[in-house]
This record gives C-alpha cells, structure tokens and sequence, in this order.
C-alpha cells in the first residue's frame, strides 16, 4: 500500500533561522521538529521517497572533518528533499582556521546556496560561519561544543520506541568532557523532560557538569541503576595517550558496557551509541548487536528523517523562503 | 586452649580515648573477643602488670627491597625487625623492581609478603607507571587488586596536569593519593638542610621552601578534584601553614612525618667524631630545632596525622661514603616506636596522641579494620614497656641494612610482645 507524501502545510515551525545549538532550540521547537520527522518515517520506509520540497533549493555540505555518516546522512536528506547537494571536503590547515573559515564564507556567498551544513573540530565555527553566509546555518558538530541534529535524532529513536521522553531515566556514559554528543543531548532531552544521569572517570567528566541539571556518577554500576535507556559514547583513543585514563583496559573494565553492567538498568533498558563504535573498548559486541536492546542502527535510520525535518524547517523560515542574495 | 587473656595491662586505644588498667581477651584465630576492667576467661593468661597495652602500630611507609634489591631487605627480614619494633601493619612503597604499577605485582606482593612476614604487609601502588611521573597508573584496577594507597615514592610528579588528573581519577574509586612535595629542581644535588649549618660544612643546601611549594600546589590541586592527598613525609613549620589552610577549607587532605623529623633535627649531621654523620643524610633533609619542635605540636594537635618510619634500609656501602655521595634513608622499623615515644617522654605530645598517629588515624586513612582496641577488631596487639631504657645500637638491628640514625642515642621504650591476628610472632614464651 503506498503512503501518500507527508503534506508540506505541516512543515515544522521553527523560531530560528539557523540551527546552531541546542541551547537556543525551545521546547516547541523541538517537539514541532520530532513530530514531522516522525511523519517522515514511514514515508521513508516506501519505494518511492522522494519529495519536491526542496526543488530548486541548494543544499552545501561543508566538512572540515571528515565524516561518513553524517555527511551522507545529510546528503541523502537533502535528495530525498528534491534540494541540489553539493559536498565540499576542505582540508583544515593548521594555521589561520578563523581566517580559512571567513574566507571560505564569502566563497560560499558567491554560490547563493540556501541551507549551508557544517562540521568543524573548533568550538564556535558554526556560529562564526553562521555570522558571516547569507543563508541558514546548520551544525552538523562544532569541536566539543554541539552536534544538535545527532541529539534530534537521538530522542526520535527513543520516541520511536518508548513513545515518550518525559520521566525517562537516560544515562550517557563515557567521555564527557569532549563530546558534542553529550553536550547537545543532555540539554534537549532534559528539555525534554527527561532525567539525565552523565556516568564516566572523573578525569572525563567537565567541572560543574551537575549545573546541567543531570546527576554525576564516576561509578558506572551505580549510574546505571534503574535506567531506561543508556547512551554509550566513544571514546577518542587519542585520549589515552593524553592521560585521561590509564589504560584501554582500564577503563573497559570500569566504564565498558557488557552484559554484566547492562544488568543493572530497568530490565529491557535501551542502549544506544553515535557511532563509529570501539567494540570492545566503550561497548561489548555482544550488547551493540543485540537487536532487542540496541537502537545503534535505529539511531542511524532516524538521522535521514530527522534532518529532513531539519532542512525542511529551515527552508521554510521567513528569512530564507523570501530573500535571494 | 585457643584463646589468650591479658590482664592488669595498661590499656591505651585512642579509637575509645581508653587509658585505664584493665583485661582483654583474644582469639588465637584473630580478634578481639572483649576489653573490660576485669575478665574472667578460660584463656591463657599474661600478667601484663607495668605494661602498656597498645594496637599494633601501622606504618605508612615502608620501602622494602623485595622484590629487585634483596641485598638491602627482604618481606623476611622487614617482617621481623617491623614485629620486634611493635608494627604489626606496614604499607610498602612501590619503589620496588619491577616498580609496583601493575595488578598483577599487588597481588604478588600480597602473596608472597604474607607467606613470608610475620606483620602484614600491604602495597601502595605507583600512581605513575613505572614511576615515570608521565601516565597514571591503572588505579581501578590497582585498588581492586588491594593497593591500599598510590605513591610517587621519592620522585615527585613535576607534571601538574597529571597531578591533577590522578588526583581527579582517584575519586572514583577513593583511592588515596600519596606524594611526597618537593620541588626536584630546587632540591637537586642538596644533601641538607639550607642554612648556617650547611654553610658551614660546605654542603649544598635543600630550602624549606621546595617543599612548600609542592604542598601548596598538591593541596590546591586536591581542593580542585576532591581528591584524598596525603602529604607524604613533610619537613618543615612552614608546610604546615599551608596545611592548616587546607584543613581549615575542608580539603581531604593527610599529612605524615617520619620519626627521624619528630625525634631529631639538622645537628644530627654533626654527632659522632668529626660530623658529616651519613646516617643522618635524609630525605627530606633533617632541618633546624623549630621545625622539630612545631612539627610535635602539630602532632599533638593533629594537624599532623601520622608519623610514619619512613623505613628505608641501605647497605653499609652506600652509606660509608663522604657525605655528598652517600645515599639518603635510615632503617627504622625497630626505633619507631621508642622515637615517638620521645615525643610523649619529653611532653611534646600526650601518649595517646603518639600512639594515635601510629595506630588509629594510619588505620581510618586507609580503611582498616585494625588500630583499635575494641571487640571485633583484629587481634594486632602489642604490650610494651614504657619506660624501659633502650640504647639503640645499629649493630644489633634485625633488619637486614642498620643505616639508624638513632645509633647510640638512649631512648624509652621497648616492645615485649607483638600478635598479629592473634598470633604472638614476637616476645617472650
């Protein structure tokens, strides 16, 4: 049986014309963008998945940290769209980044795109690009700082399952302190009603994480009591030669999710990862693959709907939908 | 009979504040089955009349030989000098070779210490690998091995970021970090302490101010992460300023000294025929009168937490050497004891204080059972001679090196029996 294409007139209304940061995302936002993602969902699992939204519309893909996932899973939402997708990869240069990154700006004005994605490994390069293009900003990750539509997609995957996000117990576990993951997640699903516990080494765990309205623990096995749903990080293994950790081993052994820690959360509790995953260093193989308990590849299926919701916001709002530059 | 009762014993246990005449009871098979004024008991009974009964002592810092330099001590020969010197616990340092920075050597020392010493011996582990003052150590696992603490043995961590880091990473198991402070670079090449005594005989001087400088930036840095410090064998009045401070702010911070800094000062260096007295060559140095003085008061008011032996044993040949090049440490397993009780002998400190610092407060730093008298505990006892005159003499120390520089000084007190978990593994028949 066909499905008919979701209806354009229920586009999600979106406040802002770029999306930056989860912080400056409201609750309405939020759950305006979850409902039409949702209304993506099944139309995504059709044949035929391709809308005309976008035609006419040009979406750059600006990377300047490589990335496969999310690069194609922007790419693919943007054609499923009907938008023109380019995919820039810019090599960062050591030197000069902010003066790279303005450069690159007024090159990418010259192509009048309307939806410009971006990734970078410094902190606030989103928002400097965001300041200086003539269209709307989306960070795909900004350094440690945000990676919003990854949190998005996130709590879509746990909608998708659970139906509700309110009440829930949610434990992200590992390196906190560097991952936008983390940061973007904590804030949109306490937003969401959500508890959120942050569980990793201290040495991991940013000062003040508890101002974040989520409780703290260094002891895994006492963190994972009674949760829902168990967001499991990766960890960089750059870090250990940093010595944030002692040894891989270490911390498998303390801070790893296998079957014995799982153990520990509400029974039938949900278990997630951004990806790419370090098997057998953050995450067993044997509780990554375990398709009653994971959403790994849930969550990888949701980032199409999701951004597509995203672009389709975006392209919507006032400041886009009238002016050309 | 499997049960021991000690009667008309001066019983002193600072976890009760109990000084009092009075009887206790054990088990052969390792506790303590009752403490009163009076027991009535089938037990084999010890007149301990004129006696002090005390816990065993716990020594904090040990540095043992076995494994890598048997030549100076071996779990044997620390084992035995430390039940005739009253310790019937010593924590050994992870200077050892291999360095202990590895479960697996934790559980070795464990093993092969317990099989072969008669008082209990338990590991710190490195907090750096290999000591190297680069990475921590793996102290999750460490501590799930049985390392009772982490020490830097004598290198300090010049790295403030991985001070911090393993100080932070030790909350999530409170682990205790252990670090001596002193500032490797203004202490390089100094023998003693800097001031008109090295002038005079010509030896580089060590300033008190290289080990301020490290205890200020180790508190600061425990009050940053939250993490347990031990300042680990300090030296000097000025130190202690910045760890009433710390205190003072509620930092969970520790602080121990050797016997040697509580009994002796820098004039040490000059005993004996012509001075230059290597035995006296510490580290930390030995330094002036006042400090000695203000570290027994800090004692008495329990800025200071413990006094440790410091127990470091070196062969004769690394100690006849001239001053300059002789080796730093003194063997003090068997002086401890009558080194702290000088302390109470001269009225620097009451002996419940003295006796605390080496019982009950080395025992709640580190989470032990023992250093208590009281029902339950472990039966680790000794009974001890107050009063008894005692010539040191280095000669006749069991442990394997007899580098003391108590070496013919006269001191009180002296050790009759020692039990461990119940077992008399010292004194008479």
């Amino acid at each position: 049986m066909a499905q008919l294409a979701p209806s354009s007139s229920e586009t999600a209304r979106f406040s802002q014309r770029h999306l930056i940061a989860i912080e400056d995302v409201t609750r309405d936002d939020a759950l305006a963008l979850l409902a039409r993602a949702e209304a993506f969902v099944p139309f995504l699992e059709q044949r035929h998945k391709k809308l005309d939204t976008l035609r006419g519309r040009t979406l750059i893909n600006l990377f300047f940290e490589s990335s496969t996932r999310t690069q194609s899973s922007f790419e693919l939402a943007g054609k499923r769209m009907g938008a023109d997708v380019v995919n820039m990869s810019v090599r960062t240069s050591s030197v000069s980044k902010g003066e790279t990154l303005i450069d690159t700006a007024a090159t990418l004005n010259a192509m009048a795109p309307d939806l410009l994605v971006v990734r970078h490994s410094a902190s606030g390069a989103a928002q400097l690009l965001a300041r200086k293009v003539s269209c709307s900003v989306i960070n795909a990750g900004d350094g440690a700082h945000e990676h919003p539509t990854q949190a998005l997609l996130d709590a879509l995957a746990i909608r998708q399952r659970l139906h509700t996000i309110e009440g829930l117990e949610i434990a992200i576990c590992g390196d906190i302190l560097h991952s936008r993951v983390a940061r973007s997640n904590v804030q949109l699903l306490t937003l969401l009603g959500a508890h959120v516990r942050l569980i990793g080494p201290p040495t991991l765990m940013p000062r003040d994480a508890e101002r974040w309205g989520a409780a703290v623990y260094s002891n895994m096995r006492e963190g994972l009591a009674g949760a829902d749903v168990i967001m499991m990080l990766r960890l960089q293994t750059e870090r250990m030669q940093g010595g944030y950790i002692p040894s891989a081993r270490e911390f498998h052994w303390f801070y790893g999710l296998d079957e014995d820690k799982l153990k520990l959360a509400k029974p039938g509790a949900l278990v997630m990862h951004p990806g790419p995953m370090n098997r057998g260093l953050e995450i067993d193989s044997r509780v990554a693959d375990d398709a009653n308990v994971s959403l790994i590849e849930r969550q990888v299926r949701m980032g199409v709907a999701m951004r597509m919701a995203v672009l389709e916001a975006l392209a919507d709002h006032g400041a886009n939908a009238g002016v050309e530059t | 009979m499997n049960r021991t009762l000690i009667t008309h014993a001066r019983i002193v246990d600072p976890a009760s504040s109990r000084d009092d005449i009075g009887d206790l009871l054990f088990d052969h098979d390792g506790a303590i089955l009752d403490v009163a004024p009076r027991i009535e008991a089938e037990a084999n009974v010890i007149d301990a009349t004129g006696l002090a009964l005390l816990p065993g002592l716990i020594d904090m810092r040990v540095v043992i030989g076995e494994p890598g330099a048997e030549h100076k001590e071996t779990f044997k020969s620390a084992g035995r000098a430390a039940v005739a010197g009253g310790i019937t616990t010593m924590v050994m340092q992870p200077n050892a070779d291999p360095v202990i920075d590895d479960a697996s050597l934790v559980d070795y020392v464990l093993r092969r210490a317990n099989d072969r010493s008669p008082a209990r011996i338990l590991p710190a582990a490195a907090l750096t690998k290999g000591l190297k003052g680069e990475l921590m150590s793996e102290i999750g696992l460490l501590t799930e091995a049985g390392a009772v603490l982490f020490s830097n043995g004598d290198a300090p961590i010049v790295d403030s970021r991985v001070m911090r880091r393993a100080l932070a990473y030790s909350t999530a198991f409170g682990a205790l970090v252990s670090h001596r402070p002193e500032d490797p670079f203004l202490a390089r090449n100094t023998v003693m302490n800097e001031g008109e005594l090295a002038m005079r005989l010509g030896l580089p001087g060590n300033p008190p101010a290289a080990e301020r400088i490290y205890a200020e930036r180790d508190l600061a840095l425990a009050e940053l992460t939250g993490g347990r410090l031990l300042l680990d064998m300090i030296s000097s009045a000025e130190t202690l300023d910045c760890l009433r401070r710390a205190k003072t702010k509620g930092v969970e911070v520790y602080a121990s000294i050797s016997v040697h800094h509580a009994a002796l000062n820098q004039h040490a260096v000059m005993e004996g025929e012509g001075g230059y007295r290597t035995f006296a060559k510490l580290s930390p140095p030995l330094r002036r009168e006042e400090d000695r003085v203000a570290l027994c008061e800090a004692v008495a008011s329990g800025l200071i937490d413990v006094i440790v032996s410091g127990h470091d044993p070196r062969p004769a040949e690394d100690k006849r050497l001239p001053f300059e090049e002789a080796a730093f440490g003194a063997a003090a397993l068997e002086t401890l004891l009558p080194g702290a009780l000088s302390l109470y002998h001269n009225g620097a400190a009451s002996l419940m204080d003295v006796v605390r610092a080496m019982t009950l407060r080395p025992a709640e730093i580190l989470g032990l059972k023992q250093g208590r008298l009281q029902k339950g505990a472990p039966a680790d006892l000794i009974l001890v001679d107050l009063d008894k005159p005692v010539r040191i003499e280095a000669e006749k120390l069991r442990s394997k090196s007899r580098n003391s520089p108590f070496d013919g000084r006269l001191l009180q007190g002296e050790t009759q029996r020692t039990f461990v978990s119940g077992k008399q593994v010292f004194g008479g028949s």
